[in-house]
């Protein structure tokens, strides 16, 4: 085929974005869902119609209407308000979690894949002992031990993440490792710890962003998760989980919307990020490039 | 070659089109071409000359984005454009196979290699049962590989190369096709090897009475097995003629460049440039010769082992006493000297320990036994992870042999060169450092408006030109030079090893020439060392190595390098 690939001429790297979004109109759609999403997180409280934490026993449990979409919960409170708020919350968390993640799973991940020997040895096993637990449970211990702050969500989700990331950061280092390009920066006498700075970790990160994205649907869901259960963020603040949780219990007696609306709202975002991840895969992806 | 009325395959006006996301792009143009019985047929190129396509064409397995635009494909009458998939099915394999050029992917890895014959026999139910593994048996035998009844049992793994190229012949064979078409069969494999490989298939091909596609890019190959060579250049026939027509009297000038710039047995650098080149024709450029006294680099006892380090668990208690594997020597006991200014070939096959030789004088690598001494000083001690600062550093720097592999994509071309520069060099400031980039540029001919582009962006010896830069940009006293070339076109091949001849005269630097192919170690080097196993089988004078060997290792391998016929030009020099 290498007479065919001669023929092809340099794609300038916008057009290849282009390219991508004509080809898979999905990724529009999770473009445009993000935009949404992160315009909540930002703007949520702004905009929201009613304050969401103010009660009015008065109209509590009403059903969806022109004044409250999403209709009201047992202190009255503005559902619709509610699921917007929470939005800024519930992404903050994912956000760090992801973050956190991201930096440890890549620092211990590309040393492992860089170095092999003995670090690849000893944080191998300290990534499979992580992976052998059921993480959600990983995450609930470490929330219940640490205390039940929104802190500690981030970093029960944070650390129950890493495996994830050290394995793509291990895998990408490790098949560069023993490039023409990274022999080249040694002899150029670069440090090792160099190579893997400026020559190793940036051909290892489209892989690793591709992941993140993914990833950032599963943390949110993580975070919702443990809420849930009650860990993490207490009530009366407004947050997709915990409203769930609560929203449950009037699900047999006909209130429907109370849970349903921030299912929803949990169930798009992670959508979302899974499209974007795809749409992001397929823009870094060399191999999509024809 | 047999005269028969009607071809066996006619090619007419064959223009072959891929659908890329700018258009259409075509990648075969007007081409034409007939196929005799009997007759070996060389279609010869560069990459990207479209012969590859060509063959692929005829065989109906373009890839989804590439079709035949127009044009006439026939095989003894059958039209092979218009064949149904079911016909074409039963043409290819049964009527006509094809080699390709890496054997070991062309073979199922988990399945033995005879099961994989006797599929093929099952397939186009040629054989079955018993009798078809005794079919299998039979073709392993025909393909020359010993003790066939042990190998049908062999995975492709257990195989060498050209053991699992022998295998790929026996299943394009196994139905007894009357056309194969070899696609780049002996690439990536050893002159020895390339040379059974190709006595075999000629071999085959007589017996038989097959009709033989050759499609390589080495003309000296073609020239030595072909009755017919047909030359393509960017998807269209430049010239067709018998062998002896084409090298004594080539009517294209692209013919022409390529005959040229051919390695042979003898000849000067220059003359491998095109005849419309100003250079060629001058006399080659001298080393500059600095005193001969002291060697540069000595190398005495260098030995290194693989495998012998264990699991690392050796220390407990139930370990002790188990052995580990035997440690294999990749190279053994090795000595030579080199002098300021001298260059040296280091000539081998694969799996000869060259590579491993040069990486442990580039401590990249650290000798298991050993010492390596530049300027008197002893290098080998110093571990390789500690070598990159220390002030020999610069004074050793290395071309790849993959000009693609060994620049970094996220870097530009500029920055890729800048890289040593700003490690090792000892200029201060962005604008002193971009003058050295733009100066070292100058220096390999590499147009400045490409210093601004990424890897991908830039052609072969292009990237081949960044990678000389960025080796020279420290001043040098010895630059090893791994296969420079050898994933390069040989027209591109020319220009490198005249820049490096170039490059040498001007900086004084030595060279360490790592490559398989004596007749291109000849144009650069005055003395050569020849490897096998390890080991140094011969060592001396080019000329007198290349005229008389000494070692019969030596002279098989000198036989084995395929040598063009020689020009009209050359004859008439030599009258």
């Amino acid at each position: 085929m290498a007479d065919v690939t001669a023929f092809k001429a340099g794609v300038k790297p916008r057009n290849h974005i282009v390219y991508i979004l004509t080809e898979n109109p999905v990724s529009i759609v999770a473009i445009a869902g993000f935009a949404v999403i992160v315009f909540a997180a930002i703007f949520g409280p702004l905009v929201a119609p009613y304050d969401p934490l103010a009660t009015n026993v008065a109209i509590s449990l009403h059903p969806p209407s022109w004044d409250h979409w999403f209709g009201t919960d047992q202190l009255g409170r503005d559902v619709f308000s509610r699921v917007l708020v929470a939005a800024r919350l519930d992404l903050m968390i994912s956000v760090s979690a992801v973050a956190l993640s991201f930096v440890i799973g890549a620092t211990i991940g590309s040393a492992a894949g860089y170095f092999g020997g003995w670090t690849d040895r000893i944080t191998g096993r300290v990534v499979d002992t992580i992976m052998a637990f059921p993480l959600f449970v990983l995450a609930m211990g470490i929330v219940a031990a640490l205390g039940n702050t929104v802190e500690n969500i981030i970093y029960a989700t944070a650390i129950i993440n890493v495996p994830f990331y050290a394995r793509v950061a291990r895998a990408e280092a490790a098949i560069r490792r023993t490039a023409g390009f990274v022999q080249a920066a040694k002899l150029s006498g670069n440090s090792d710890l160099r190579i893997l700075a400026t020559q190793v970790f940036p051909n290892a990160l489209p892989p690793m962003a591709v992941q993140a994205s993914l990833n950032m649907g599963w943390a949110i869901l993580n975070a919702a998760g443990l809420s849930f259960i009650g860990l993490g963020v207490r009530p009366p603040t407004p947050e997709w989980g915990i409203m769930v949780a609560e929203g449950a219990n009037f699900i047999i007696s006909g209130e429907w919307w109370l849970a349903i609306f921030p299912g929803l709202a949990l169930m798009l975002t992670v959508f979302t990020f899974n499209l974007l991840g795809d749409a992001l895969r397929d823009i870094v992806d060399p191999r999509q490039r024809t | 070659m047999k005269t028969s009325s009607l071809p066996l395959i006619s090619v007419q006006n064959l223009t072959v089109e891929f659908g890329t996301r700018e258009g259409p792009v075509t990648a075969v143009r007007d081409v034409s071409f007939d196929l005799a019985r009997g007759e070996t047929l060389g279609i010869v190129g560069e990459s990207g000359s479209g012969k590859s396509v060509t063959s692929f064409a005829l065989m109906g397995i373009l890839d989804a984005n590439g079709q035949v635009a127009q044009g006439e494909m026939t095989y003894s009458g059958i039209d092979l454009r218009r064949a149904s998939p079911r016909q074409m099915r039963d043409i290819r394999g049964r009527e006509i196979s094809m080699i390709f050029q890496n054997p070991r992917s062309a073979l199922n890895p988990i399945r033995k290699v005879g099961l994989q014959i006797e599929d093929i026999l099952r397939e186009h139910a040629v054989a079955v049962g018993g009798h078809a593994r005794r079919q299998a048996v039979e073709l392993l035998d025909r393909v020359r590989i010993r003790d066939p009844e042990k190998r049908y049992h062999a995975y492709p793994h257990e195989l060498s190369g050209g053991m699992c190229q022998r295998v790929v012949i026996a299943l394009a064979l196994a139905c007894k096709p009357r056309v194969l078409i070899a696609d780049e069969p002996t690439t990536g494999l050893d002159v020895t090897t390339q040379k059974t490989i190709m006595d075999l298939i000629r071999d085959l091909a007589t017996e038989q009475g097959l009709s033989t596609i050759l499609i390589t890019h080495d003309l000296g190959l073609a020239a030595n097995y072909c009755g017919r060579i047909v030359v393509m250049k960017r998807g269209e026939v430049v010239e067709a003629a018998p062998v002896d027509v084409l090298f004594g009297a080539p009517r294209h000038p692209y013919t022409r460049a390529l005959i040229e710039a051919t390695p042979r047995r003898s000849g000067t650098v220059r003359a491998l440039l095109p005849p419309d080149d100003f250079r060629h024709g001058q006399p080659d450029p001298k080393p500059r010769c600095r005193a001969l006294s002291a060697p540069l680099l000595t190398v005495e006892g260098l030995t290194k082992e693989f495998g012998a380090e264990g699991s690392g668990f050796g220390w407990l208690p139930w370990r002790k006493g188990v052995e580990t594997d035997k440690a294999f020597r990749a190279v053994d006991d090795l000595s030579f000297e080199l002098h300021a200014g001298e260059s040296l070939g280091l000539v081998g096959e694969s799996g000869c320990g060259k590579s491993t030789t040069s990486m442990m004088i580039m401590r990249l690598l650290d000798p298991t036994q050993g010492s390596v001494r530049l300027d008197g000083e002893e290098i080998s001690a110093i571990p390789s992870s500690k070598f990159a600062r220390h002030p020999a550093r610069a004074k050793l720097q290395f071309v790849f042999q993959d000009p693609t592999d060994s620049l970094n994509p996220r870097f530009t071309a500029a920055r890729c060169i800048s890289d040593p520069i700003l490690r090792l060099g000892k200029l201060e400031g962005g604008k002193a450092v971009k003058a050295r980039v733009e100066e070292l540029a100058d220096l390999v001919n590499l147009p400045l408006e490409l210093l601004s582009r990424f890897p991908h962006q830039l052609s072969g010896g292009q990237k081949a030109r960044v990678g000389i830069a960025r080796a020279v940009a420290l001043n040098p006293s010895l630059l090893i030079l791994d296969e420079p070339t050898a994933a390069l076109d040989v027209s591109v091949q020319a220009v490198v090893l005249n820049l490096l001849a170039d490059l040498r005269a001007q900086l004084g630097m030595s060279y360490l020439f790592v490559s398989h192919d004596l007749n291109v170690v000849r144009l650069l080097c005055e003395r050569v060392v020849v490897m096998r196993a390890g080991i140094i089988v011969e060592e001396g004078a080019t000329d007198q190595v290349m005229t008389t060997p000494k070692t019969a290792y030596t002279r098989e391998l000198l036989a084995s390098s395929p040598e063009p016929p020689p020009t009209l030009g050359a004859l008439e020099a030599a009258e």
